[in-house]
């Protein structure tokens, strides 16, 4: 064997034995392997959910209202309105004219995060407000991290395995991705997220009353545009428990924003109950809401439920108890209300979007299927491989057997899962194999007819078909890529596999294949030699 | 040894007027199909929806199915017996906005009124129309992207010298191969979506990637004509381009009939043994495999000559007699490789 040949083999048998300890450990065995090649959601069962982080900008809208509401009243502004407009935009209507200039210096000390858009209404002295759209971005990002932090904590509980929780997304789409091997009751999960609602604090105008109706007919029969009726699933109350409905205010006084920790504890009478705590910012705030509303009742809104509504016996700042009513928490739900209180300060609620569960059975029979097809295709091409091109034929087939092996390494190596996109896209390589030593070897047989040597057609070919091969995989490559990057789920798991397909082809198709042209030619050492192809 | 073709000497471009009466007709057909059809027959993927795919430890009574859905709040789904074991797939378009999710919850509730126990949950898919439009988008964007990028690509590897004239035109002159190729890929694209619209096949997300790997694929035998008709050209001097073409086209075709043939052969075994899921895939590539190879020959190509031809007739003084076009100068490309 002289040396070049040697140096090439070397090579390859380095690039095997890596890639082959990449996805089978060294010494390879099958238990590694199933340990480092990743299945994806499609093939080993799972649960993939798309949320959206709904109203984040609509509750700091609401929140700067009411701050400004405050403002102006210990200004002594006097104005008719404030209503939010739009999601990012308010409205202060009818602003006492003379105070004009009292009504911009607020804005512009204390609102600064606010542009002041138009000056113009249908009613005199309207100004219009906008959220800075950098602010917009900020909140939207800082609620979109909270949610997915929130969601990890949650997640992290049910005890699954390489879960993803990942932003997904141009900017502003505010997209979370979950994914949950393995588990295929997307109903549990919700439920675990669904509790991650709001937390909300809001102030009772009065309550409870038995029904909605009821709470309305307290009000002449419309409830005026800043309180609402929710309900309470309080127990024990002297109203009859589970239907009973308090009016509150609309806008909280305090949200899951201001939270910063909970804890089951005990209430004055030893019964369970949770304690929380507040944020600086939320503390002030709780602070003065409480001190001015002392003697009234405060009700603790869980994604919009009423859990309780204790009365405000003093100021309280940075922390306070909920408890569970007459008869107090049963341990085990303090216990998990302080948990959906920790984990869950969502600042905002979610939406589901898109919902994908692939059972477990599923899954196995579509791995049977993409392995099945695999094989099929794989032998169906060796066989005619080595009828077409003979003794050549094997040269082939080692080739495309190392292209496999090689972008299995690969796929172990990045961590990447293997999907069934991921499948279609390694028959794909296949193919691509394929196509690689049937330019090669029709170009050998060209140059053969043509009445060159077996040593020199074996050169010449490798060198013009180098060329046209490089062409053809770059420009799938540019695809691949393009795919890649603009593409989403499944057409990305595909792109993945072919563009490590690809690159590890070039590798086999051009050196691998050459190097065991130039061993069978070198061996022989003739230069007349006839090639079996 | 066995050899399929062997000093084939066809002349391929002299047809070239026949292969624009069938891709022009095809085109027209899948138009009028998708006129008729009032568009494209969209997944659930890109329409937004609920799929629930569902095995019933026996067969399923498929009128009992509907029946049940009917009376329990999805009017318009479509159950659809699945080929093999006792699966049904069932498409919902209700539950639209707010929560994805609350189709496969009504389906699900539907048949437990008469399946209590007696199915397992396959799969459930329920995707908002929001992100079935995000879906669309992207996938059109990915697409222009991947065309784009190789046009580019195509053009610098392949680039011709440009002829006096108007700078677009020249422009133009140096772009043609890459134009051509794209172009070809294009019409794959058109041609396999206008079957689709057809043969009644829905247009899901799968399908989009077969559609871009098929554009690979397409340029792929484009490029490796393309490749030898730069190396011919190099060669060969004196021929006209036509004559280099179907030279090119001639020496390259048991590699393109081959590949082809092979590389149908591993998608044929997708679409019978892939299961359910990879059907559709494998029925785009089925199909753009074979426009694929014959655009490579009857549209790529052509292409390039049909534009030369004008290009020279444009050029040569009014009234003199018409020569036989001299093949555009390669200005650039790698040299001939060294024998050693």
């Amino acid at each position: 064997m002289n040396k070049r040949v040697r140096t090439r083999f070397l090579i390859v048998l380095g690039v095997t034995v890596l890639s082959i300890a990449l996805f089978a450990g060294f010494p390879p065995s099958v238990a590694k392997m199933k340990e480092k090649v990743h299945l994806g959601l499609d093939l080993r069962g799972g649960t993939h959910l798309v949320l959206q982080v709904d109203d984040a900008i609509r509750a700091e809208t609401d929140q700067a209202i009411e701050g400004l509401r405050q403002q102006l009243q210990r200004g002594n502004v006097i104005f008719r309105q404030l209503i939010r407009t739009q999601n990012n935009i308010f409205q202060a209507v009818g602003v006492d004219p003379a105070k004009d200039s009292d009504f911009r210096r607020i804005l512009n000390e204390r609102f600064t995060e606010w542009d002041l858009i138009s000056t113009a209404g249908e009613v005199p002295n309207t100004y219009t407000m906008r959220l800075k759209p950098a602010q917009e971005r900020e909140y939207r990002d800082q609620s979109v991290d909270q949610a997915i932090n929130t969601i990890r904590n949650r997640i992290d509980q049910l005890g699954v395995g390489e879960t993803v929780i990942q932003k997904q997304g141009g900017p502003g789409q505010n997209e979370i991705l979950v994914q949950l091997p393995g588990v295929d009751d997307p109903a549990r999960v919700k439920n675990i997220m669904q509790s991650t609602a709001l937390l909300e604090l809001k102030l009772v105008d009065s309550g409870p009353f038995p029904s909605a109706a009821a709470a309305a007919q307290n009000y002449s029969g419309i409830v005026p545009a800043n309180l609402e009726v929710l309900p309470s699933v309080e127990r024990g109350l002297p109203s009859g428990g589970e239907g009973s409905f308090y009016v509150v205010q609309r806008v909280a006084s305090i949200s899951g924003r201001d939270l910063k920790g909970a804890y089951p504890s005990r209430d004055e009478n030893g019964r369970p109950a949770v304690s929380f705590n507040l944020n600086a910012d939320g503390a002030q705030r709780f602070g003065r809401v409480t001190e001015e509303n002392i003697g009234k009742m405060l009700a603790i809104v869980l994604d919009g439920r009423i859990q309780s509504a204790p009365r405000i016996n003093g100021r309280i700042t940075d922390s306070g108890i909920i408890t569970g009513g007459a008869t107090g928490f049963a341990p085990q739900a303090a216990q998990d209300l302080s948990l959906v209180l920790r984990s869950g300060a969502l600042p905002a609620s979610i939406k589901y979007l898109d919902e994908e569960v692939v059972g477990p059975t599923l899954g196995a029979d579509s791995i049977r299927a993409g392995l099945t097809a695999a094989i099929v295709a794989l032998i169906s091409v060796v066989v005619f491989m080595l009828v077409y091109y003979r003794l050549s034929g094997v040269n082939a087939t080692i080739a495309m057997i190392l292209n496999l092996i090689i972008l299995f390494g690969a796929l172990a190596y990045f961590g990447a899962a293997l999907t069934l996109p991921g499948i279609a896209g390694v028959i794909l390589t296949i193919g691509v194999g394929i196509d690689s030593n049937v330019l090669i070897f029709e170009r050998i047989r060209e140059e053969l007819r043509a009445g060159k040597t077996a040593v020199s057609a074996v050169v010449t070919s490798f060198s013009r078909v180098f060329i046209t091969l490089v062409d053809t995989h770059l420009a799938a490559l540019i695809s691949a890529v393009c795919l890649f990057l603009f593409g989403t789920g499944p057409v990305k798991g595909f792109a993945v596999t072919l563009v490590i397909g690809l690159v590890s082809n070039m590798f086999t198709a051009v050196f691998v294949s050459r190097t065991l042209f130039e061993w069978v030619l070198n061996r022989k050492q003739r230069a007349e030699t006839a090639l079996s192809i | 040894m066995i050899e399929i073709f062997r000093d084939v000497k066809v002349d391929w471009l002299g047809k070239r007027k026949l292969y624009l009466a069938i891709s022009g007709s095809v085109m027209l057909l899948g138009l009028i199909s998708l006129v008729v059809k009032h568009g494209f027959r969209y997944g659930v993927d890109f329409r937004g929806g609920t799929i629930v795919t569902v095995r019933f430890q026996q067969k399923p009574d498929i009128e009992k199915i509907r029946q049940l859905l009917r009376e329990n709040g999805a009017p318009d789904s479509q159950p659809q017996e699945l080929a093999g074991r006792n699966d049904v797939l069932i498409e919902f378009q209700g539950a639209k906005e707010e929560d994805a999710s609350a189709g496969r919850s009504i389906i699900i509730n539907a048949l437990n009124k008469g399946f209590q126990g007696k199915f397992e949950v396959l799969s459930a898919t329920s995707i908002g129309p929001k992100v079935g439009d995000d879906l669309k988008r992207q996938a059109v964007l990915a697409t222009l992207y991947a065309l784009l990028g190789m046009l580019i690509y195509i053009a610098f590897r392949f680039p011709t010298a440009p002829q006096p004239g108007w700078w677009l035109l020249r422009l133009m002159d140096f772009l043609i191969y890459g134009t051509a190729a794209v172009f070809a890929a294009f019409h794959d694209t058109l041609l396999t979506l206008g079957l689709f619209s057809i043969f009644n096949r829905e247009i899901n997300l799968t399908v989009i990637a077969a559609l871009l790997t098929l554009v690979g694929y397409s340029m792929n035998d484009t490029i490796v004509v393309f490749d030898r008709v730069r190396e011919n050209l190099r060669l060969r001097r004196r021929d006209s381009l036509e004559t280099v073409m179907n030279a090119s086209i001639n020496q390259t075709l048991s590699r393109t009939i081959l590949t082809s043939g092979l590389t149908f052969l591993t998608v044929v075994a997708l679409f019978i043994f892939g299961g359910e899921i990879i059907n559709h895939f494998a029925f785009a590539m089925v199909v753009g495999i074979v426009v694929g190879t014959y655009s490579s020959i009857a549209i790529a190509a052509p292409l390039v000559l049909i534009y030369t031809n004008i290009r020279q007739a444009a050029l040569a003084p009014a009234g003199a007699p018409t020569r036989p076009v001299v093949a555009a100068k390669m200005t650039k490309g790698p040299r001939p490789a060294k024998v050693r």
